[in-house]
Formats: C-alpha cells, structure tokens, sequence
C-alpha cells in the first residue's frame, strides 16, 4: 500500500466528468473552487460549522470542507451550479428552492445561500410530499447553516414556500 | 484554515490499513467520516504525517441485530442507525441519541463508531456506549479484541488503544426487559454541541415500583460515567417516583467543568433538570415494554 501526497482524481460534477490532480490533503471545497474552478460554493469558516460550503455528493448534502477532494474520487458532487434544472428547450429553470429564496426574499448578502439551497433542496426532495411541511422539519433542514445578515424568518418562510411548491410538482 | 501536508493511504482490506498503520508508526491516523478529525487538522490542533482513510475497507458498513445487541460497523454514518427500525427495537437509545448528533449533513458523513474512537466527552454515542454497558472491537495486527467501555475511554479525546489499530465495530446490548430509556440535550442552538445532555434508563418490576434508574450525561464530566441513582427512587411507583430526588441525587454526583457556553453550575442545575424530566419519561415507556 502506497502513502501518496498528490492524487489524480475522477469526479462527475454537475452531470460533467471533470479529472483534476490534487494534494492530498486538498479540501472538496478548496478542489471546486480553484482547481474546477466553481466559485458558487462558499467558503466561510471551514471548520464544519456554518454550513456554506454544502455540496451533494452521491445526492446527499455534506459539508465540503469536511471532505477531502481524494474521498470524492469516482463520486457524483453537485454543487449551487448544478441546481437549476433544464428547461427541455436549451435553457435551465429555477430549482423551486431557488425559486422560493426569490420570492421570499431569503437573501441579503447571499454569501451563506448556496450552502442554503443545497441543504434545502437535499432536505425537501427527501421528505414525504405528501404530507404538509411541519415547523420541526424546516429547523430540522434549515438548522446546520448560519445567516448572518437575515435573522432566518424568511429564509424559513422559503422553506415552507419551496416544500409547497414541490409538493403541488409531485402531484 | 487549511490541513498540514500529510501523507494518504486509502486501503482496500483491514489487513493492508493494519500494515499501513504498522509503517507509518504512532502519527499515522485513522480517518473514517472525518467530521471531527478533519476540523482538528483544519485548525491545525493535530497534524498526523499519515492519514489512513478506512473508506475503501469492505465489511465495516454492516448494522447487525440480534437478541443480545447491535453491532455497528465501524463504516456506519449516524443517519444509517437514525432510520433503523431493527436496531431501536432492540435498543431504541440509538435512534434517540443519533437524532441529537449535529446536522443531517454532519451526520450523513460522521460514523457512530468514529465518535466513539474520538472520545469527546461532549459526544453523544460515546456516552450511549457507557449506558448500555457496551464495547467496541479493536483490530491490531496481533488480531482483534473486545475492549469494555469502562477500559476504552481515559480522558478527553483519549482512549486506552495506541500504536497500530483501528476500532472496527462498537456493540451495543440489548435494552432489557420491564425497561424505559429517554435522552434529551440542550443545546444553545439546534444540532449544536449540547451544553448539558442526559440518556437514562428506567427498569420496573411487575408491579410497576422502580427496580433501577441510571443515567449518563453529554458534556460533563472529561469521560462517560454511568451514574446509578436507584437509591432516589427504588420500591417507588412508575406514576408517582420522587424524579425530583433523583435529579438531586445526580447533582451531588456530577462534576462538570465551566466554559464559555456555560458555568459549571448551571451545567450542574442542567443535569438535575434533565434527569428528573427524563427518567419520568423512560419509566412511562418501561410500562408498555
């Protein structure tokens, strides 16, 4: 068994298959920004606990900068980038927490919001649409990340509106 | 805010991760989700030359159920024994603590096992493992072992296994008969570390009077203790228990420590709160099992 210090590396990001030689000790969060160079996910304590830095890897939301880029190796990430869905005409449509942060005006500075929408949509897609969103669940989902400038009402209210929004989708 | 250079290895076998470890000597480290180690190396509060990442190692992701206990691989993240019917049958205080762990995201990476190997007496599965009486199975080259609870943790972020080794599987025993449990924690935020938690069980005889009462806390103390507090409450009925003197009880018996979140005081006054209301809990649920 060999100890490496730089890797080669295989990840599909976005649907994209992107290869990209890293340090070993080379941060997920640290890969997508500089080496593939998708700036949509933020930085902002990394240490595991503000959440910004959220990314799906093999469709479930991990904290990027808890992972090292050569643990994603032959994985799926999507990232903020990969959110919007296509329009089936040659554009991309809104993903409905995207569409919901908008509409509630769940941002201000929006430096902590891609790390929002990824938990969000991860947390939403994986619950029972059938049923009406509760309280519990939104602080369930919304409760690893931090907002600085918003106070979280309506980034909660977008919550509730975006589970809405998937729930009127899966009927 | 980034790690010091280290070397990686990501074995395919526990064999080739014990001859790793063997070679690369004592600061070689076991990595399996990370979720704490990796903001250590962030932080730079440790600097292994050598990090062995289990990832790849086949066998370790297995929950296995029987009469007598859960063994849980060491590759099982927290939101595998979260949502596992099997397993909080036999010993519902793995849902109910697991639930408390951190975020959906911290806990779809952060092994059980992995929390336990890290001892932090701010963990909650490390105390889980004191609760219930359990081990974990610690593999050397020289082959594995059962090491008791009681022997594995010796101080804040230290236990009793050095030198080439990695804890494969922590077992969890089955919760007995006639027996209620309950865990509750507050925490300054949702998912944040707790300021004070406590997992208790409650065991009645036939005609509903306490036969036992044992608690075990989250951020006090510098290792698990399991705390017996029969002596408040024994002979009394499930419905009309002196939980209130048992909670007096457990404050005599804790000595937690002061920081910044929260005096030790008022960790102490947290402890008397958090047994009182949960032992009433476990012993309505000892009823009905």
């Amino acid at each position: 068994m060999s100890v490496s210090t730089e890797r080669t590396i295989s990840v599909t990001v976005n649907g994209v298959p992107r290869e990209t030689t890293v340090p070993v000790r080379r941060l997920l969060s640290d890969a997508l920004r500089h080496d593939l160079e998708l700036t949509g996910t933020h930085v902002g304590c990394e240490h595991g606990v503000c959440g910004a830095c959220t990314v799906l890897v093999d469709g479930q939301p991990v904290r990027s900068c808890l992972v090292l880029a050569v643990q994603v190796d032959g994985k799926a990430v999507t990232t903020v980038e990969g959110l919007a869905r296509d329009d089936g005409r040659g554009g991309e449509v809104l993903h409905p927490v995207q569409t919901a942060f908008r509409e509630c005006h769940a941002l201000q500075c929006g430096f902590c919001t891609p790390g929002f929408l990824m938990t969000m949509a991860a947390g939403l897609e994986a619950r029972d649409q059938s049923t009406e969103i509760t309280e519990d669940e939104v602080d369930e989902i919304v409760g690893g990340n931090l907002c600085r400038c918003t106070g979280y009402a309506n980034i909660k209210k977008a919550c509730r509106h975006a589970a809405g929004l998937m729930r009127e989708e899966a009927q | 805010m980034k790690p010091a250079p280290f070397g990686y290895a990501d074995p395919t076998s526990l064999d080739e991760a014990l001859s790793v470890l063997e070679s690369e000597g004592e600061s070689a480290k076991v990595m399996a989700g990370g979720q704490s180690l990796l903001p250590l190396l962030s932080m730079r509060l440790a600097s292994p030359t050598t990090l062995v990442d289990i990832n790849r190692v086949p066998g370790l992701d297995a929950v296995v159920v029987g009469d007598d206990g859960v063994r849980v691989g060491a590759l099982v993240r927290h939101v595998g024994l979260l949502h596992h019917a099997g397993a909080a049958a036999v010993q519902p205080l793995l849902a109910r603590a697991t639930a408390n762990v951190a975020h959906p995201a911290i806990r779809n990476r952060g092994t059980t096992v992995g929390s336990i190997a890290h001892a932090d007496p701010s963990g909650e599965m490390t105390s889980v493992l004191a609760l219930t009486g359990g081990s974990v199975t610690v593999a050397t080259p020289a082959g594995s072992s059962a090491v008791d609870w009681a022997d594995f943790f010796i101080g804040p972020l230290e236990t009793s296994v050095h030198g080439p080794a990695v804890v494969i599987d922590a077992f969890f025993p089955a919760l007995p008969a006639r027996t209620g449990t309950a865990f509750e924690e507050i925490s300054r935020r949702k998912g944040d570390y707790a300021v004070c938690g406590a997992g208790v069980t409650v065991t009645l005889d036939h005609d509903s009077r306490v036969t036992s009462a044992r608690a075990s806390y989250i951020s006090v103390g510098l290792v698990p203790e399991v705390h017996d507090l029969t002596e408040a409450v024994v002979g009394q009925s499930a419905d009309t228990a002196d939980w209130a003197a048992a909670g007096a009880l457990a404050r005599t018996l804790v000595d937690p420590d002061g920081d910044l979140h929260a005096s030790a005081d008022y960790r102490r006054l947290l402890v008397g709160v958090l047994t009182e209301r949960t032992l009433a809990r476990a012993a309505q649920e000892a009823q009905n099992r």
